[in-house]
């Protein structure tokens, strides 16, 4: 299901490509002025430190405007649900169970970055969450207080050099960038590839399914919530910042 | 780590790039044990954890969304903004109930609100959280001008939304007393909720506590529009001022691999510190809450004064050229040229400079120095108070200040003996 949401992503976004087109029906200046405008306050050479390339932002504020309405109608009811019928420990088994398979993730983008530390911490993490951890069920690493690294494709992609491309807000999975988007796809393969092995079909998918919902219950994040007209803006940048962070991590 | 927790944490880092004279109290002054003296630190900082109160980790704080004004019609730019979000926490068998108000551009499930229900639940509390009438989310729902900062519209606002809960809530809960709490800009509002209480007797509060309150909220104001002149190289150095302390956070970032922990005192250590960029942090933290509170008036009113009259901005409209004006405002710049005008024509006889020093404690003094059930908590060195500002708490209050030698501005707030003072405010000759 993660590929259709990429799927979906790449066919709304052509679709939004092709129905945007924001010209305001008068350009600003046929209005009264206000009491302060940018040409008297805003230095000419002023560099924005906050600004993030987003040459898509009509669309991805499209995007992001739907996101609120899937979490409204579907996604937040349904975590809601999970919540009221699954109880806490069980909960945390699921999302224990796919922090291990993020683990595999780590292991992996950490070979493909030449890091061995990575490499040992997220594979110890593994070896002991696998086995004493009941196939990761429980979090026995985290109370040993193994470290636990945090690599993806889209970082291993930035750690040799690849640059961010535009932003981007991707249908249901929110913020992200050109690069960190691609990047999903191989570590979705690999996960695909290690559960094939693990499960049965109809298990995966209903994984798959458990594995949104518990995402989604372990992100606190709320489309609209601070009530800010800036919000779209600082989420850009706080993402791209943490981004840029975590490759040089 | 999500991108919340990473926003708070690369906040708390950025305040903490820059500080100086930070130094553990080598003595304590009437054996309070706050440990940190400096004042921009404290602010800062906040308290660390072998210092903090002993609170439950979960309490059931739950969101809940309150429509005050069905009619109103908002601009499509901020649609979202019709309904009022408040948190609660609820006993189960019948309790007192307290309101927490939050602080200058704070919203009901922020930091220092969390951490107070946190407390008041343990100590048995109903426990309702409001956002700052500062916040955007209350500007567009609760405000019934749109144009905040008014003391006295500010706390009927406020008492209307608390109403409307009250009636929700006596359906499923029993309400034993009312009592009523509020930080920062919170604990003013606080002050003049108490007063209209007094007034229209909805609740008829047994106890009001006001956490580190300014009392002329001009001056306040004023202190911390002032402190982003104290950006090295002045103001329009702040890009590179900015580019600096998101490094210097980086390098924390990045070698922080603890697992939980206590990431704001490691960074605090981490990091290279100087004092009046600390307070030119402040300034420039303080300024972003407002530049949004600030916008939000303007789309909601059509009052010209970033965005031109008239023009209709949609909800996918670029903002970029006014985010970056009223980030380049103070707001002090607001009160002048949006607040005073806006409000004159219902106060013919008031000056520009009458009407905003009248938003003031001084104002109500009377009042506050006769209400027996008012308490307040501060700091000798809070930032946001004027050189001997603190004295009118004493004053006004006597016996029932308490005045912290140290905390800076709220620093203090969940330390245990502050914590403990909180709670007993409330809980000493409960029945």
């Amino acid at each position: 299901m993660k590929s259709i949401a990429l799927r979906a992503s790449l066919l709304t976004a052509v679709l939004f490509l092709a129905a945007c087109s924001s010209a305001p029906p008068k350009p600003e200046s046929a209005y009264p002025e206000p009491v302060f405008v940018a040409d008297r306050i805003v230095p000419v050479d002023a560099i924005d430190p906050t600004s993030v390339y987003d040459p898509w932002e009509g669309m991805n504020k499209r995007i992001y405007n739907f996101n609120y309405h899937f979490d409204q109608w579907i996604f937040l009811p349904v975590v809601r649900g999970w919540e009221a019928v699954v109880p806490q420990p069980a909960r945390s088994g699921v999302h224990n169970f796919f922090e291990n398979f993020r683990d595999v993730r780590t292991m992996a983008n950490s070979i493909l970055q030449a890091s061995p530390t990575k490499f040992f911490q997220s594979t110890g993490r593994v070896l002991v969450n696998s086995t004493i951890g009941l196939f990761g069920v429980i979090d026995v690493a985290t109370s040993m207080g193994m470290e636990k690294p945090d690599e993806d494709f889209g970082q291993t992609l930035g750690h040799w050099g690849v640059g961010t491309g535009p932003y981007l807000v991707l249908p249901l999975l929110g913020p992200s960038n050109v690069r960190d988007g691609i990047g999903m796809l191989p570590d979705y393969m690999l996960q695909n590839y290690i559960q094939g092995d693990l499960l049965a079909q109809p298990v995966r998918a209903t994984a798959f399914l458990f594995d949104s919902i518990d995402t989604r219950a372990h992100t606190s994040f709320r489309y609209y919530e601070t009530g800010s007209a800036f919000e779209y803006q600082t989420v850009r940048w706080l993402y791209s910042t943490k981004r840029e962070l975590d490759v040089e991590k | 780590m999500t991108i919340t927790n990473f926003a708070q944490r690369l906040f708390a880092g950025l305040c903490l790039f820059l500080s100086a004279s930070f130094a553990f109290a080598t003595a304590t002054v009437e054996n309070y044990g706050y440990p940190i003296t400096d004042r921009f630190v404290a602010t800062v900082v906040g308290t660390p954890e072998g210092y903090q109160a002993d609170l439950p980790k979960s309490i059931p704080f739950k969101k809940r969304w309150l429509n005050v004004f069905p009619e109103r019609h908002l601009p499509d730019l901020i649609w979202y903004g019709q309904e009022l979000i408040y948190s609660e926490a609820l006993q189960k068998r019948p309790a007192p109930l307290i309101f927490l108000i939050a602080g200058t551009g704070a919203s009901h499930n922020g930091a220092k609100n969390v951490n107070m229900a946190r407390a008041f639940y343990k100590a048995g509390f109903h426990v309702v959280s409001l956002s700052s009438p500062t916040f955007p989310n209350f500007v567009t729902s609760a405000s019934s001008t749109g144009v905040v900062g008014h003391a006295q519209r500010d706390a009927e606002d406020l008492y209307r939304v608390m109403e409307m809960i009250q009636k929700r809530l006596v359906k499923d809960i029993e309400i034993t007393s009312y009592n009523l709490t509020g930080y920062s800009l919170g604990g003013f509002n606080a002050a003049y909720v108490a007063k209209l209480d007094d007034e229209r007797k909805s609740f008829d509060f047994r106890r009001v506590l006001l956490i580190n309150p300014p009392v002329s909220l001009y001056n306040s104001i004023s202190l911390l529009d002032r402190m982003t002149q104290d950006i090295p190289g002045g103001e329009d150095n702040f890009n590179q001022f900015f580019d600096n302390l998101v490094k210097a956070f980086s390098k924390v970032y990045k070698e922080d691999d603890a697992v939980g922990g206590d990431f704001l005192y490691k960074a605090y250590k981490a990091m290279d510190l100087k004092d009046e960029e600390l307070a030119a942090l402040i300034g420039v933290s303080f300024r972003i809450s407002s530049a949004s509170l600030v916008f939000t008036s303007d789309v909601m009113t059509d009052f010209g004064y970033v965005k031109p009259k008239g023009l209709v901005l949609d909800r996918y409209a670029n903002l970029t050229r006014y985010n970056q004006v009223v980030n380049r405002l103070g707001f002090t710049d607001y009160y002048h040229d949006f607040f005073y005008p806006f409000y004159k024509a219902d106060y013919p006889d008031m000056s520009r400079d009458q009407f905003i020093s009248a938003i003031s404690l001084t104002e109500i003094a009377d009042y506050l120095r006769s209400s027996k059930k008012i308490t307040v908590m501060h700091n000798q060195n809070d930032i946001i108070l004027e050189p001997g500002e603190i004295e009118f708490f004493n004053e006004v209050f006597g016996e029932r200040a308490t005045i912290y030698p140290v905390g800076g501005h709220c620093g203090n707030m969940s330390y245990r003996d502050n914590v403990a003072l909180m709670v007993s405010t409330f809980t000493q000759g409960a029945n």
